[in-house]
């Protein structure tokens, strides 16, 4: 579902972000992605929904060599995507409704469809009943919620989460860990870059480490 | 409560799973345009002021170009009933008496290219000069008539080469008891040919004014685009191509055009009426055919819809070189 062979990422003047990182994740796997502040974790992920393009090396997602990708194709493979920001990247001259419509709105979907699965998505993660609201009248936690309901509504095949639980308190988070089980457990592939060592612990994931750009240890 | 729902939803979904043909798309996809067509002109009122603004200016440029092809195709119409109106007025000399001018007009009525001569005696011709130039008093002062008889002839509709009545008028020239022949054409000639310069002028300048159109257009959609830019940055990164993006824009710089087109017609057709009344009553004094040629329901049209058009290119030029440098960080 996702392998990446040997891929470099050099930003203009600020060196190698990624170096010679090789790995691959299966269809419905689950991994957590470690590694100091500036060890290039949002850069990883990045690549993988073609935010950056890599510098050297090969990346498949889903079967798609991203190094051949045309622009034009890149909104097909982001609608493959559940993306989960640390910013969150919410609109805020925008309901909370709106805001997760977005993904679904993109492709055509017919707004009854959009509707009843903007619900089921706010259902999920616990804010149902604020559709109407915009995003400032809501706390951080409920904001970066907001964000995991719009990654999730589009049912992707991959999640691609930065951070989701950074603003959250255990309790929610461990939810929010629970709503990423149920999606792997119906074959959806989950990559989640996290400091959160209690969240580590607590649900037990392989792991992905990073440290200056460089994979360190694939197994933990 | 809840299962209640979920069968409603079943149910329309079946329902609609029927209706999935082309047909059912196209009309689905119609009625997205159309939702987002009114979107964009809800947003574009939402901020009145940048709207009117740009739609000022965009009217008034509008105005100038409808103006000018307003005025051009007026004088058109103008010299054209002045040429309706085309006669050769012969002046006799003085010394021929109202019998030989009316023997000569006989002549005249003979000849294939004439259609009517009337002759103008030179008591009439005192008569009319008395009513209409307000001398009368000065003129009963002289002695004799010192004006001359008038032939005005009016040739067949079928001359209607300038070179014809030239000719016409040369052979007539050449008549000894004719002092002067004249023909009312020429400066309507020399009229038409200066209104043809100044329509290819009207032309270049109109042509000017459409670009002007396209640039505020244009500018007005950049800094839309600006003020928009984390919605085109969000919008790309959950998977919105470009055409999806661009879209709204597209029907900004629509709106944008159709408003200002509208209102250039309507600015344009309040000035025709206001000088339809004046210009009645000069027509009158001149005992003139012509009538104020106002826009036709084409012509509306079609300055509405290249307005519309203008509108789109503009923002089209913008959106898609500015959509390219919008990078999703
Ligand atoms: N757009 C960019 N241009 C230049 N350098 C960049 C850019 N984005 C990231 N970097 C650099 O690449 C390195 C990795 O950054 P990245 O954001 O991937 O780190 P991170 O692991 O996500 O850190 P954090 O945990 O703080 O979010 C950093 O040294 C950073 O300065
Ligand atoms: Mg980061």
């Amino acid at each position: 579902m996702l392998t990446f062979d040997r891929v470099f990422k050099r930003y203009p003047d600020a060196g190698d972000a990624l170096s010679d990182v090789s790995f691959h994740l299966d269809k419905g796997e689950m991994r957590y992605l470690t590694g100091h502040s500036g060890a290039g974790k949002s850069t990883l992920l990045k690549l993988i929904a073609m935010i950056e393009r890599s510098s050297r090396g090969q990346l498949l997602v889903d079967g798609q060599n991203l190094g051949q990708m045309r622009d034009r194709q890149i909104p097909f493979l982001r609608r493959k995507l559940g993306l989960i920001f640390q910013d969150y990247k919410l609109l805020f001259d925008r309901t909370v409704f709106d805001n997760v419509a977005l993904p679904l709105l993109v492709t055509g979907m017919g707004q009854y469809e959009i509707a009843r699965r903007v619900r089921a998505a706010l259902d999920k993660v616990g804010l149902l009943g604020k559709e109407n609201k915009y995003p400032l009248a809501l706390s951080g936690g409920e904001q970066q919620r907001i964000g995991i309901a719009r990654a999730v509504v589009n049912k992707p095949a991959i999640i691609l989460a930065d951070e989701p639980t950074g603003n959250l308190d255990p309790e929610l988070s461990a939810e929010i860990m629970h709503l990423f089980e149920q999606f792997k457990q119906v074959g959806v592939t989950v990559l989640i870059a996290t400091h959160d060592i209690e969240l580590i612990s607590r649900f037990d994931h392989k792991i992905l480490q990073l440290e200056h750009g460089r994979l360190i240890n694939q197994h933990a | 409560m809840k299962s209640v729902k979920q069968n409603k939803d079943l149910g329309a979904n079946t329902h609609k799973s029927v209706r999935r043909g082309n047909e059912g798309r196209i009309s689905k996809l119609l009625q997205r345009h159309k939702v987002s067509l009114m979107a964009s002109l809800w947003r574009l009122l939402a901020t009145p002021y940048t709207t009117a603004m740009a739609v000022m200016v965009m009217a008034i440029a509008i105005t100038l170009a409808g103006s000018f092809y307003v005025l051009v195709s007026n004088s058109e119409q103008l010299v054209n009933s002045l040429q309706t109106g085309k006669q050769i007025s012969l002046f006799l000399e003085g010394g021929i008496s109202d019998q030989q001018a009316s023997k000569l007009a006989q002549e005249l009525r003979a000849n294939e290219l004439i259609e009517q001569v009337t002759l103008i005696t030179k008591q009439q011709a005192l008569a009319e000069f008395k009513q209409y130039s307000g001398f009368g008093v000065a003129l009963n002062a002289l002695e004799g008539n010192p004006l001359p008889a008038v032939l005005q002839v009016y040739p067949k509709e079928t001359l209607t080469e300038a070179y014809q009545l030239k000719q016409l008028m040369a052979q007539m020239q050449n008549e000894k008891a004719v002092d002067i022949a004249q023909m009312d054409m020429a400066w309507v000639t020399r009229l038409q040919s200066i209104i043809q310069i100044v329509s290819r002028v009207v032309l270049l300048l109109s042509s000017l004014l459409a670009l002007a159109v396209v640039f505020i257009t244009g500018n007005t959609i950049r800094s839309e685009l600006q003020e928009r830019h984390d919605e085109v940055v969000v919008t790309k990164l959950v998977g919105g191509t470009n055409t999806f993006i661009c879209l709204p824009f597209l029907y900004a710089g629509f709106w944008y055009g159709f408003i200002s087109g509208v209102l250039a017609w309507l600015i344009i057709s309040l000035m025709l009426l206001m000088i339809d009344g004046p210009l009645g009553q000069l027509s009158l004094l001149y005992q003139s055919q012509f009538q104020l040629h106002f826009l036709t329901i084409g012509e509306s049209a079609l300055l509405i819809f290249s307005a519309s058009a203008l509108g789109i290119i503009g923002a089209f030029a913008v959106v898609s070189q500015q959509l390219r440098l919008v990078k999703p960080e």
